[in-house]
C-alpha cells in the first residue's frame, strides 16, 4: 500500500545508517526482565566485537537489576531478528550479521526476573 | 445489547434545572453525581423540553442555553425551538 | 407570543445565516476552489444533506462563547486571588498539569490550525463553518488552558516552556506525531482523525473523568477550564458523528475508506491516551475512578452503542479494540513504572504510590495489579529507600508510529512485549504493536520520515550526545528542579512548607 497523496510522495528514511557519524543502532532485548521497560537502543560501533557489546555495553546497561551479575550472556540463548543466533564473541557485529536497527533477543534459562512475573 | 445515551452537565445552579427537568421527562433515566459533575443515562432516548425548562425557572429559556452547562453528550442528537434529542435509533 | 412569532426559528434561522451565505461561483470551476476535496477518494454527491444538529449560527456562537468566558475568567481570577493553589489534595497533583500543558494544550493549538485549514477545504458551506466554529474554539482551549495553568507556574517547577518541549521532548513526541500525522492527512482524513476518532470516541476519557478528578483534587481553576473546553467538545463530537454519517450516506464507496481511518485512529489515540490512564490512576492523588473504570464506561458502554448505531453503514468497530479493551487492565502501570524509570528526562516527577493508593489500585485491577504490578513498587521502594533510586540509564526503543517506547505487552500474556517488525526498503523498523505495524504498511512512506527522538539524539541532532546535556540544553528541562523523583523535589520541599510540614528528610533526595 502506498500514501494517497495530491503529489508524488517520497521522502527519504529520517534514521539511515549513514545519518549515524560511523555508528549503528542496535536493539537489545532481555526478556522477563521487565525492570526495563522496553528494549534498549544502542548506539554501537558496526566493527566492535560480540564480547565488547557485552562487557562494555550490555552489562552496565543491565547493572540494575539483581540477575544482572549472575547472568553469562555470553553462553545465554540468543535471537537476531526473531531468528536463532549463535554470537561469535570475537567477531565483529556487523561481520556476524548484526546490522543497522537489528534486534537482539537474549534469553538467560533460570534468570527469570523478580516475583515470578519477568519484572 | 444495551444501548445508552448520555448527557453530563457541570453541577451547578443552572444544571440542577436541567437535571430536574430531563429526569422529570425521562423517567427511565439513571443520575449520577460524580465530582463537579451530573451524568444522566438512559436506554435509547433522552430528551429535554423548553417547556418544561421555562416551568422550572419561571422565565423564557432558549434550548440553545444549555450549551454553556453541558459537559459532553452520547447519542444522536436533534435539536429544535422546543426540543433537544438524543437517541439511538 | 407576538414578540416570539417574530423570530427565526432555529432551522430557518441556520438555513439562512449558514448555507444560504454561500454562493454558486460562475467563472472559477468548484473543483479548482477547492483542490483537496477528491484526492482521498471520497465521493460527495450532495452537500446540502450536510445537517449541524446545533443549527449553531454565528450570532448564537458569539453569544454563548462569551458567556462560557466570563464564567471561566471569574472563577480563574478568584483562584489566583484566594492561593488556590494551596487547597489541591497534594503538590504530586500538580505533575499532572505539568503534563498536560506540555502534552495536551499543544494539541488544541494543532487543532486549531487543522480546523482552519480543513475549513478553507470543503466545497459545503455548513462544513465550513462548523470547522471555522470549532478551530475559533480550538484556540480559545489552548488559550483558556494556558491562563489557568500560568498560576501554578508561579509556584512550581516544570511548567515555563511548554510549546518548546512539545516541539522536542522524547514523551512529547507521542502527541506531536498523533496530531503531525491528522494534519498532514486529507480534510476527510482529518475529520474522521479527530472530529470522529478522537472527539467523538476518546476525548471523553481525557476530559471527563479526569476533570472531575481535578475538581476532586481541589483544583478548580482546572476543572474549570476542562469542563469549558468540553463544552464545546459535546458540539464538537455531535460534529464528528455527523460527519460519519453523512460521508457515509453519501457513497457506498466511502465506506471501506473510512472504515479504515477508524481502524486507524482507533489506534492511533487509543496509544496516545496511555499517557492519561497514568494521568488518572498515578497523577490524582484522591481517586474519583480508575482507568479501567472509565474505559469501560467510555469506550466499552459508549463506544459500544456508537458503533451499534454505524452498523447499518456496514461500519463495524475498530479492528484492534479486544487488544484495546484486554490493556485496561495494565496500561496504567507499564506507562507509570516507564515514566518512573525514565524521570530524569521528563519535565514532571514520578514517585511510588502511597500503601493506601495500592491498596485502591488493588481493588480496581484485582487480577493484575497485585500479581504483576504491587511487587514491582515493593522492589522500587526497597531500592529507593537503600538510597538507589531506580533510573534507567540507557534509552528505549521506540514504535516508528506512536513513537511510544516499545514497552506494551501482547495481549493475555501481561509479561511479554508485543514488538513486531519488519523491512521495507531494505531499512529496518520497529513497533510496539501488531496494529502500530498494520498503520506502517499502509502509509509506509509517511512514518519513514518519523523524527525519534532517541535516534535523533543519538544522530547528534540534539546539542548534545549525553542525556544531561540534551535535557538542560535541548529540552529546557532545568535539572534538579523540574525531573527527577518527586521525595525531596525543590516541589516538594516548597509543598511541605506551604503546608507547615517540615522539609523532607534531605537523604531522600534522588538527584
Amino acid at each position: 500500500m502506498s500514501v494517497n497523496a495530491l503529489y508524488d510522495y517520497k521522502f527519504e528514511p529520517k534514521d539511515k545508517v549513514e545519518n549515524f557519524n560511523g555508528m549503528q543502532l542496535l536493539y537489545v532485548y532481555w526478556p522477563d526482565h521487565l525492570m526495563f521497560c522496553a528494549p534498549f537502543a544502542l548506539l554501537v560501533q558496526p566493527d566492535m566485537t560480540f564480547r565488547a557489546l557485552i562487557e562494555e555495553i550490555l552489562k552496565p546497561a543491565t547493572a540494575s537489576h539483581p540477575d544482572s551479575a549472575k547472568a553469562d550472556f555470553l553462553n545465554a540463548e540468543w535471537l537476531l531478528n526473531d531468528e536463532p543466533f549463535t554470537p561469535d564473541a570475537d567477531a565483529s557485529l556487523i561481520a556476524q550479521g548484526i546490522d543497522h536497527k537489528s534486534m537482539l533477543t537474549v534469553t538467560t534459562p533460570g534468570l527469570n526476573g523478580m516475583a515470578n512475573v519477568g519484572y | 445489547m444495551s444501548q445508552l445515551v448520555f448527557i453530563v452537565f457541570q453541577d451547578n445552579d443552572n444544571a440542577r434545572y436541567l437535571a430536574e427537568a430531563v429526569m422529570e421527562d425521562n423517567p427511565h433515566a439513571e443520575l449520577q453525581h460524580q465530582p463537579a459533575m451530573i451524568r444522566i443515562q438512559a436506554e435509547k432516548r433522552l430528551v429535554i423540553n423548553r417547556e418544561t425548562m421555562e416551568e422550572k425557572l419561571g422565565r423564557d429559556w432558549d434550548v440553545q442555553e444549555m450549551l454553556i452547562d453541558v459537559i459532553s453528550i452520547g447519542g444522536n442528537v436533534d435539536e429544535d425551538d422546543d426540543h433537544f434529542i438524543l437517541e439511538w435509533k | 407570543m407576538a414578540v416570539k412569532n417574530k423570530k427565526l426559528n432555529l432551522k430557518d434561522k441556520y438555513q439562512y445565516l449558514t448555507r444560504d451565505m454561500a454562493w454558486e461561483p460562475t467563472y472559477q470551476k468548484m473543483e479548482d476552489i477547492y483542490p483537496d476535496e477528491r484526492f482521498e477518494g471520497i465521493k460527495i454527491v450532495d452537500w446540502s444533506q450536510w445537517e449541524d444538529p446545533f443549527r449553531l449560527t454565528m450570532d448564537a456562537y458569539w453569544k454563548y462563547q462569551a458567556e462560557k468566558e466570563k464564567k471561566l475568567y471569574a472563577i480563574f481570577d478568584a483562584f489566583a486571588q484566594n492561593n488556590g493553589h494551596q487547597n489541591i489534595s497534594d503538590a504530586r497533583y500538580v505533575n499532572a498539569l505539568k503534563l498536560f500543558l506540555s502534552g495536551v494544550s499543544p494539541l488544541e493549538h494543532a487543532a486549531f490550525q487543522g480546523y482552519s485549514k480543513v475549513g478553507r477545504q470543503f466545497s459545503g458551506a455548513g462544513a465550513r463553518v462548523a470547522c471555522q466554529m470549532q478551530a475559533i474554539d480550538e484556540l480559545r482551549h489552548s488559550q483558556t488552558q494556558q491562563h489557568a495553568m500560568s498560576h501554578y507556574n508561579k509556584h512550581f517547577n516544570g511548567l515555563h516552556d511548554a510549546p518548546h518541549m512539545h516541539d522536542r521532548v522524547w514523551f512529547l513526541s507521542v502527541p506531536k506525531s498523533f496530531f503531525d500525522d491528522a494534519r498532514s492527512a486529507g480534510p476527510f482524513e482529518f475529520l474522521t482523525a479527530i472530529s470522529f476518532s478522537f472527539e467523538y470516541v476518546l476525548t471523553n476519557l481525557l476530559f471527563v473523568p479526569f476533570m472531575s478528578g481535578a475538581a476532586y483534587n481541589g483544583d478548580m481553576a482546572t476543572v474549570t477550564f476542562g469542563f469549558s473546553a468540553q463544552s464545546d467538545e459535546a458540539r464538537h463530537m455531535t460534529l464528528g458523528l455527523e460527519v460519519i454519517k453523512f460521508i457515509l450516506e453519501q457513497h457506498e464507496d466511502n465506506v471501506p475508506i473510512v472504515q479504515r481511518w477508524i481502524d486507524k485512529w482507533f489506534w492511533r489515540g487509543f496509544r496516545l491516551l496511555s499517557l492519561v490512564s497514568m494521568m488518572m490512576d498515578y497523577m490524582l492523588p484522591n481517586k474519583v475512578m480508575s482507568w479501567s473504570e472509565a474505559w469501560e464506561v467510555y469506550y466499552e458502554q459508549n463506544g459500544g452503542a456508537l458503533f451499534k448505531d454505524l452498523e447499518r453503514y456496514g461500519i463495524r468497530p475498530p479492528k484492534y479494540q479486544d487488544v484495546a479493551n484486554d490493556a485496561k487492565h495494565h496500561l496504567s502501570h507499564q506507562l507509570w513504572t516507564t515514566f518512573y524509570q525514565y524521570s530524569q528526562a521528563t519535565n514532571f516527577h514520578t514517585w511510588i504510590p502511597e500503601k493506601e493508593e495500592m491498596d485502591w489500585m488493588s481493588e480496581k485491577y484485582p487480577e493484575t495489579f497485585d500479581k504483576y504490578y504491587r511487587p514491582r513498587y515493593e522492589y522500587l521502594a526497597k531500592e529507593a529507600a537503600a538510597g538507589r533510586r531506580f533510573y534507567n540509564n540507557t534509552l528505549p526503543q521506540l514504535c516508528q508510529v506512536c513513537q511510544v517506547p516499545t514497552l506494551f505487552t501482547e495481549m493475555g500474556a501481561p509479561t511479554k512485549l508485543s514488538h513486531r517488525q519488519l523491512v521495507h526498503e531494505g531499512e529496518r523498523y520497529h513497533f510496539c504493536s501488531e496494529a502500530c505495524c498494520d498503520i506502517f504498511k499502509h502509509e509506509p512512506e509517511k512514518y519513514v520520515q518519523a523524527w525519534l527522538p532517541v535516534h535523533q539524539i543519538y544522530q547528534g541532532n540534539c546539542e548534545g550526545a549525553d542525556v544531561e546535556t540534551v535535557v538542560q540544553k535541548y529540552y529546557h528541562i532545568n535539572i534538579g528542579e523540574d525531573n527527577f523523583e518527586y521525595l525531596g523535589s525543590p516541589d516538594h520541599k516548597h509543598w511541605m512548607s506551604i503546608k507547615g510540614e517540615k522539609p523532607a528528610d534531605e537523604n531522600q533526595d534522588a538527584a
